[in-house]
């Protein structure tokens, strides 16, 4: 029988967003250029997170900024490093069908009203605040956990547009599940959960930490099952649609994050060991498991795990 | 069980060379960095200030490698300024490699500057391969030529040529290597073409090789974060250096909008070459 996107739907929506499959880039991942985008696009990937956009370029950390730790887990403290919102907007210019996603950073209501009146007219899809980078001083983290600047923040960026709103939220001093309902009650509409956790690596030979920034975000296959849980307590306690990240690297992975309620997942550090063909692989693998158990759409087993 | 190349492996400098007043191989043991492949690099650690990716030069001494360093950057003159006995990180190898194919029999070289690492490793396995290499080395000047001697050790006995050529004229042929090359494939026949150097420079050889139609293989460089496919900082149009290349044929070359025209900056904002 021959298997194709028609007789095993892998569609699924995101509020307001219709994807052709569950898989997205997530923010920080090779996001800087309209060319790779493309490429993305053509290995199946479902939607694009581009990396997080401030205001003016940053150029980030010094290097080491990025340390494979081996078994598919990830440390990085990049700084945030892009080029800016003007010369983002200019790269994604051109873009027509790519279905792109803007992660938004920032300090203030002013800068994130600043980008969104900027980035409003493109051909994107919607937005991704990311509230939760853990190593970098009055951005990410620092705004996610203090409650009263996340509420300003989305309400700000909600009156500035039109599409739909992502919070992406971390595991800080704040509760995720508080931190969504803040986040949702300012008018988002979708959370993803979860960013990179605090973490260090010291190298035993120097006794110096490895990261410039000596502190960092830890990614990959170590920290899946604490995002499967902050996915499987924000969707059953809130019902709002969530997109899961943290250590998705083939397709089980994202069938769990699935039935603990996600709609879509993210995908990132496995890129550094398989490379972008890891959307193909994973959308096929995925296209199998529906058809294995027989289901008419993968979006039947959204928060399937909230029943026992 | 597999040996892990991501894993960070710290390495006493052994030896250093000072090949010109900016310019210094450092010496050290590694077992992978020996065995790599002519185009691969690694992830050079210099504990507390940069980490930057470095071309795996030869070294003739049995589980042994070198990286050379050219002064510019923070991070490269860090490097610059180790010292005998002093430590380093390494990660790697890393990359894609040029390629030798069976049938070759006569080969082209052209190198500029640090672009010659790669190369030696590769005319050393051309030596070993018995293919025949002319090799073009350029420099602004006499005082910038380096890696004669290794390079006239590596070829030696396997009817080789060394060409060097100075932009000045003060050593050597005078002119670039661009032109230098003009003047060889008019007069011989060569099975590949293989450069590393200045991005302008290789775009003039990749042009040149086309246009005469010779296949060509360059290595590139870009800014990179990772090494390893992550953080997208080396793309070259729809390209990753670290993971598609370093090294690229002439056909990958002559449809890429940013060869020879463009690359990324730290924050990732694309920066016209002068």
């Amino acid at each position: 029988m021959v298997i194709n996107d028609k007789n095993y739907n892998l569609s699924v929506e995101l509020d307001k967003i219709h994807l052709r499959n569950p898989t997205m880039l997530a923010s920080g991942i090779l996001g800087i250029s309209q060319s790779i985008f493309e490429r993305l696009y053509n290995e199946n990937i479902g939607a694009i997170v581009t990396k997080s956009i401030s205001v003016n370029p940053m150029k980030g950390y010094p290097n080491p900024t990025i340390i494979p730790l081996g078994r598919g887990s990830y440390l990085n403290a990049v700084g945030l490093s892009n080029p800016g919102v003007h010369a983002f907007s200019k790269e994604l210019c051109q873009n027509k069908n790519i279905p792109i996603i803007i992660s938004l950073v920032g300090s203030s209501e002013k800068e994130f009203s600043e980008m969104v009146r900027v980035f409003d007219s493109l051909n994107i899809l919607g937005y991704e605040i990311n509230l939760s980078c853990p190593h970098v001083s009055k951005m990410g983290m620092e705004v996610g956990d203090d409650p009263e600047a996340v509420n300003k923040i989305v309400r700000t960026v909600r009156m500035n547009t039109n599409k739909p709103i992502s919070v992406k939220v971390g595991v800080g001093s704040v509760d995720v599940v508080e931190l969504a309902r803040i986040a949702i009650d300012a008018g988002a509409n979708i959370i993803t959960a979860i960013n990179t956790l605090r973490a260090m690596s010291i190298d035993v030979e120097t006794m110096m930490p490895i990261l410039s920034n000596r502190i960092g975000g830890l990614s990959g296959s170590a920290i899946k099952p604490i995002g499967i849980r902050c996915v499987y307590e924000i969707s059953k306690k809130l019902q709002v649609p969530v997109i899961g990240c943290g250590g998705v690297s083939s397709w089980p992975d994202v069938i769990e994050y699935m039935v603990a309620g996600a709609s879509a997942v993210q995908i990132g550090s496995v890129i550094g060991t398989s490379g972008p063909r890891i959307f193909k692989q994973i959308t096929k693998d995925l296209r199998k498991y529906v058809e294995k158990k027989g289901l008419r759409n993968i979006s039947e087993i959204i928060g399937i795990a909230h029943k026992y | 069980m597999p040996t892990n190349i991501d894993k960070r492996r710290i390495v006493r400098i052994e030896a250093t060379i000072a090949e010109t007043p900016t310019v210094k191989t450092l010496v050290f043991k590694d077992r992978l960095s020996y065995s790599a492949k002519p185009g691969q690099f690694l992830m050079i650690w210099i504990p507390r200030i940069e980490e930057i990716p470095m071309s795996v030069m030869i070294n003739s001494d049995e589980g042994y490698a070198a990286v050379t360093i050219r002064k510019f950057g923070i991070g490269s003159t860090a490097l610059f300024e180790r010292k005998k006995n002093d430590l380093i990180g390494l990660r790697g190898p890393y990359g894609n490699r040029f390629t030798l194919r069976k049938n070759y029999r006569k080969i082209l070289i052209i190198g500029g500057g640090t672009g010659l690492v790669p190369l030696l490793r590769l005319a050393s396995l051309a030596s070993k391969s018995n293919v025949k290499s002319t090799i073009v080395m350029g420099a602004r000047t006499k005082t910038e030529v380096f890696f004669e001697k290794i390079t006239r050790r590596i070829i030696q006995g396997a009817n080789s040529t060394l060409l060097v050529c100075t932009d000045d004229g003060s050593y050597g042929i005078k002119g670039t290597t661009v032109s230098t090359m003009g003047k060889l494939v008019r007069n011989d026949f060569f099975d590949c073409v293989y450069t590393c150097g200045p991005e302008l420079m290789m775009k003039g050889v990749v042009d040149l090789s086309n246009k005469n139609s010779i296949p060509v293989q360059a290595s590139l460089e870009r800014y990179m974060k990772c090494g390893i496919g992550i953080c997208g900082s080396c793309c070259l149009d729809s390209s990753l250096v670290c993971q598609d290349g370093t090294v690229f044929d002439g056909s990958q070359l002559s449809k890429m909008l940013d060869f020879g025209i463009s690359y990324r900056d730290k924050d990732g904002q694309k920066i016209n070459y002068a």
